[in-house]
């Protein structure tokens, strides 16, 4: 199994990324919270650091409100296992602008690296797809990234949970603005509205 | 499932708090409704269901609804999540989310475990219900009876949705009736 695991985590999201146009973005807490920062930040990124199992859902709300852009979940293993019933949630609904990419590196990263029920060979990708996600699939190379990024950037026929299988590693802390007050604001000044 | 929910909505047969709740939340624009069943919700979530400018959306688990809560707001859409007082302590560490961006956010919790209650296994969640939101940050309104409903729902919206408060109307189960027993 660890030899699928080759890609690192900054360029894998950043090459996903790169060609974002008007999508919005919900981060997992932790290292997909830095990584999408790493990558540039943005007023349509919506970074927790905190509520874990929680980034799905808040994706999740978002998509309905705002069934005309795509909206990608960037978060990690362990967060998607907190919140696992989610992918059912997520499922009834089938949005066709969710996408949720969980860049999977078997581990709980922040927490001094035990394994994970993914880790231990739960797939997540198979998980959506019994929930009734219409497009499911892993990444494990750089084309594989290619077609997420094209997949993510587009309205589909519903839901999309997309696995990257990411090297567990260490990477230097990109830390964006922990305010939730302000990356609320933000997010909604994006959108067009006001504060409250 | 629905001989269950029949069984279950004996007790609650008519329901009139339910079309008081769905007026104060189509007053108010909320457009998502998350929740997870209840017998005292039964019509309330069968209305919501089927008014066509809401979206109804069933949970696995009530913390989801806080989640859903915060990112219909950053998209500009008002939520309501309906549930019933046990569902209050799967909640706990998901509140801190509206604390932490100041998230509006109404709940309807119909209460267990308190009057003429018959399962022991409710009482404990429901007499902490209270204090389990409000050591959150969420203020709780307590109703008991009917005629209070319709214009503590009004306010509660207000407080949610222009005060940029968590707000938890709590449905008394003397107010509601006691699930009945049904063999």
């Amino acid at each position: 199994m660890a030899e699928v695991n080759r890609l690192h985590r900054r360029q894998a999201v950043a090459d996903l990324l790169a060609d974002r146009k008007d999508m919005l973005i919900v981060t997992g807490l932790g290292s997909p919270t830095y990584d999408v920062f790493a990558a540039g930040d943005h007023p349509g990124n919506f970074y927790l650091w905190g509520a874990m199992g929680g980034a799905a859902l808040t994706g999740l709300g978002l998509a309905l409100a705002q069934p005309e852009r795509p909206v990608t979940v960037v978060t990690g293993d362990g967060e998607q296992l907190m919140g696992i019933g989610g992918l059912a949630t997520i499922g009834v609904q089938r949005p066709n602008n969710l996408s949720i990419v969980v860049l999977d590196n078997g581990h709980y990263g922040e927490t001094g690296g035990q394994m994970s029920h993914a880790g231990a060979g739960i797939n997540l990708a198979e998980m959506a797809r019994v929930c009734g996600f219409t497009e499911c699939f892993e990444v494990t190379d750089e084309a594989g990234i290619a077609r997420a990024r094209e997949a993510i950037g587009t309205i589909g026929e519903g839901p999309r949970l997309i696995v990257i299988r990411i090297v567990h590693e260490e990477t230097p802390r990109a830390l964006p603005a922990r305010d939730g007050v302000w990356l609320k604001a933000r997010m909604r000044e994006h959108l067009g509205f006001g504060p409250n | 499932m629905s001989a269950i929910s029949e069984t279950e909505t004996g007790a609650h047969a008519d329901s009139p708090w339910a079309p008081i709740i769905f007026d104060a939340l189509q007053q108010a624009n909320v457009r998502q409704v998350s929740y997870v069943p209840d017998a005292g919700h039964a019509r309330l979530i069968r209305m919501c269901s089927a008014a066509e400018n809401m979206k109804s959306i069933v949970l696995t688990t009530e913390e989801e609804g806080i989640a859903l809560c915060t990112g219909a707001w950053l998209g500009g859409e008002r939520s309501a999540l309906l549930m019933q007082s046990s569902g209050v302590g799967n909640c706990i560490n998901m509140l801190s989310l509206l604390a932490s961006c100041r998230v509006p956010f109404l709940t309807i919790v119909t209460m267990r475990g308190e009057f003429q209650e018959f399962n022991p296994w409710q009482v404990s969640m429901g007499r902490a219900t209270p204090a389990a939101l409000e050591i959150m940050g969420v203020t709780t309104i307590r109703i008991d009876r009917l005629e209070d409903l319709a214009p503590m729902m009004a306010s509660a919206a207000t407080m949610a949705f222009e005060s940029d408060q968590p707000i938890a109307i709590l449905l008394s189960q003397s107010m509601l009736g006691a699930k009945k027993w049904l063999k």
